[in-house]
């Protein structure tokens, strides 16, 4: 169950020029600053770029090689353009059933009232969709791409000519289609927040090359990529339930390196969860803090020490257990602590936010 | 039963110029379209050029079209040569008179529709499995409404107004090719203003209908779908 991604595509002042591979399941982000070939990559896996050389192959069904390019309308595929795309002379239903219609009945696997309810589309079904807001727009396109029962789901950057509270409408809906449904995605960004809440994988593109590949978790704690020095640093960590503290409002959590508290989440016992714990939110001490009012104190190593955008901050790598946390602190702490790779430390977490 | 105020011979160059500019736009339509998508996509070096001659009737004179196409279709022509059939003062003649004659009126309405509904409008539809045709049946057609109807009535009203180029091609044939502005001609020439008024205000009067409607339904579907 992988993805191939094999491409080669010159354009005036930028070369594409990339082998990958990703898993065949779950969500990939395609992450990299805007003009790095991001969105290039995703139109070549749809077929939107006929000029693209490479090879490309989907669980194992060749797309395109040096012999064939299937077209993109015969590709089984749900594209999600950044701005929608929706046909403006059809209703919201009328969108939605688009690809629907045109899929063999033996093929169809997703369900029209089953993506309204997930996407909670059900009274806007006769609308037009001039009379819509922009978030629910981005959900008609999502739930179009997904009535074609699509083998691959490529979104780009579905979020971002959205505002703020539109954002934080879709999210759930993400995390939601991240939850239900079995269909790998790709998942073009450039928002450090919006990757850590959904992806599994990365592939860090830089230039039209890839920079790294790998889990999410990992690349977005590497010293060595630009990602755990942007403004947002966060490490992702999967967790376990492993119970309530209802007086207190907190639930517990528990890690291959310790133990969490949370505020007050509705889940269930030894369900897992992702939670996100940003590098500005960590605080180091030598020793274990007896009177603080910080709840989550970890045990941790320091792995090593490296210099942050703002010349006052580094940022220290800390492993807690497998996991990997980050830290920035002020270079003035760093002196004081003298703090050393290797170094016994405990991490005081200010907040952790589940995604 | 004709009324007494049109005579047979005038009521046969209404019927022809009629039908003249119903096949004309039928044939415009057909030839046109494909033009047109290809002005609006292309980007190839030789699309100034096509612009150029497809824009070419609205600044020549029709008796210089008239007069290269006389050439062309008439008995010493190229045509005639290759053992094609005589079209000069023929019907077939003044149907490709007038479709090279309307032809900005039909491509550069199309052109522009086509060229607003954006790539990425045709890129989501061949992402949800629609084809080429298929695209072009269910997104272009229906999103380049107001287009196609300017392009059908412009296409059909300025046949209707045509004079110079049948004039030239198509002689003046009563019942064959003799159209309405011709017959006009003859009849002010002859000093029979009587009919030269029911000529006129007949083709006045369906101009201004055709226009008028044109406008109106173009600004409903414009209220309807921005």
């Amino acid at each position: 169950m992988t993805i191939e991604l094999q491409f080669d595509l010159e354009r005036p002042g930028f070369r594409l020029r990339l082998d990958a591979e990703v898993p065949g399941r779950g969500v990939t982000a395609l992450f990299g600053r805007s003009g790095c070939g991001k969105t290039t990559l995703l139109r070549c896996v749809a077929g939107l770029e006929p000029s693209a050389r490479g090879r490309l192959v989907i669980n194992g069904e060749i797309w395109q090689d040096a012999t064939r390019f299937i077209p993109a309308h015969q590709r089984p595929l749900g594209y999600v353009f950044q701005e929608g795309q929706l046909f403006p002379h059809l209703s919201v239903q009328g969108n939605l059933m688009y690809g629907y219609r045109r899929i063999p009945e033996a093929q169809r696997m997703v369900q029209p009232d089953d993506v309204a309810r997930l996407l909670g589309l059900e009274t806007l079904l006769q609308r037009r969709v001039t009379e819509i807001s922009g978030g629910q727009r981005q959900r008609v396109a999502m739930g179009r791409a997904l009535l074609t029962s699509p083998r691959v789901l490529l979104m780009d950057e579905p979020l971002a000519a959205l505002d703020a509270i539109s954002k934080a409408e879709i999210l759930p809906y993400l995390e939601r289609l991240h939850d239900e449904l079995s269909i790998p995605v790709l998942y073009v960004s450039h928002a450090l927040d919006e990757v850590t809440r959904l992806a599994d994988h990365m592939l860090f593109i830089e230039g039209g090359v890839v920079r790294a590949a790998g889990a999410l978790h990992e690349l977005i704690t590497r010293g060595d990529l630009p990602l755990a020095h942007a403004e947002g640093a966060a490490a992702v960590i999967e967790a376990r339930v492993t119970g309530h503290d209802d007086r207190h409002h907190l639930t517990e959590l528990e890690f291959e390196g310790g133990s969490l508290l949370i505020s007050r989440a509705d889940l269930q016992r030894s369900s897992r969860v992702r939670v996100r714990i940003m590098a500005r939110d960590v605080a180091i001490n030598l020793t274990r803090p007896r009177d603080s009012s910080v709840l989550n104190c970890l045990q941790a190593r320091v792995l090593d020490v490296s210099d942050d955008p703002h010349p006052g901050h580094v940022l220290v790598r800390l492993a807690v257990g497998e996991a990997t946390l980050l830290s920035r602190i002020t270079r003035r702490s760093l002196e004081h602590l003298a703090l050393q790779p290797g170094g016994r430390v405990y991490a005081l977490i200010k907040s952790v936010a589940i995604t | 039963m004709l009324p007494d105020w049109i005579s047979p011979q005038d009521m046969a160059a209404l019927w022809l110029t009629l039908k003249l500019a119903a096949v004309t736009t039928v044939v415009l339509l057909i030839l046109g379209t494909p033009l047109a998508l290809w002005l609006a996509r292309t980007r190839s070096r030789f699309k100034l050029a096509v612009e150029s001659v497809v824009a070419l009737p609205l600044v020549l004179p029709p008796t210089v079209l008239g007069f290269y196409l006389l050439l062309l279709l008439g008995s010493q022509g190229p045509i005639q040569a290759m053992g094609g059939p005589a079209l000069a003062f023929t019907f077939t003649g003044l149907v490709i008179g007038s479709v090279f004659y309307s032809l900005p009126f039909v491509v550069q309405p199309l052109q522009n529709a086509f060229a607003g509904i954006g790539t990425g409008t045709l890129e989501a539809a061949a992402c949800l499995r629609a084809g080429p045709w298929d695209r072009f049946f269910t997104v272009v057609v229906p999103l380049s409404r107001r287009g196609f109807l300017t392009a059908i009535t412009l296409g059909f009203a300025h046949t209707v107004g045509e004079f110079g180029v049948v004039l030239m091609i198509g002689g003046n044939i009563p019942g064959e090719t003799q159209v309405v502005s011709i017959a006009i001609y003859d009849h002010v020439e002859a000093v029979d203003y009587a009919s030269a008024h029911v000529l006129s205000g007949l083709l006045l009067a369906l101009s201004f209908v055709m226009l008028f409607t044109l406008y109106t339904v173009n600004g409903r579907i414009k209220m309807v779908m921005p």
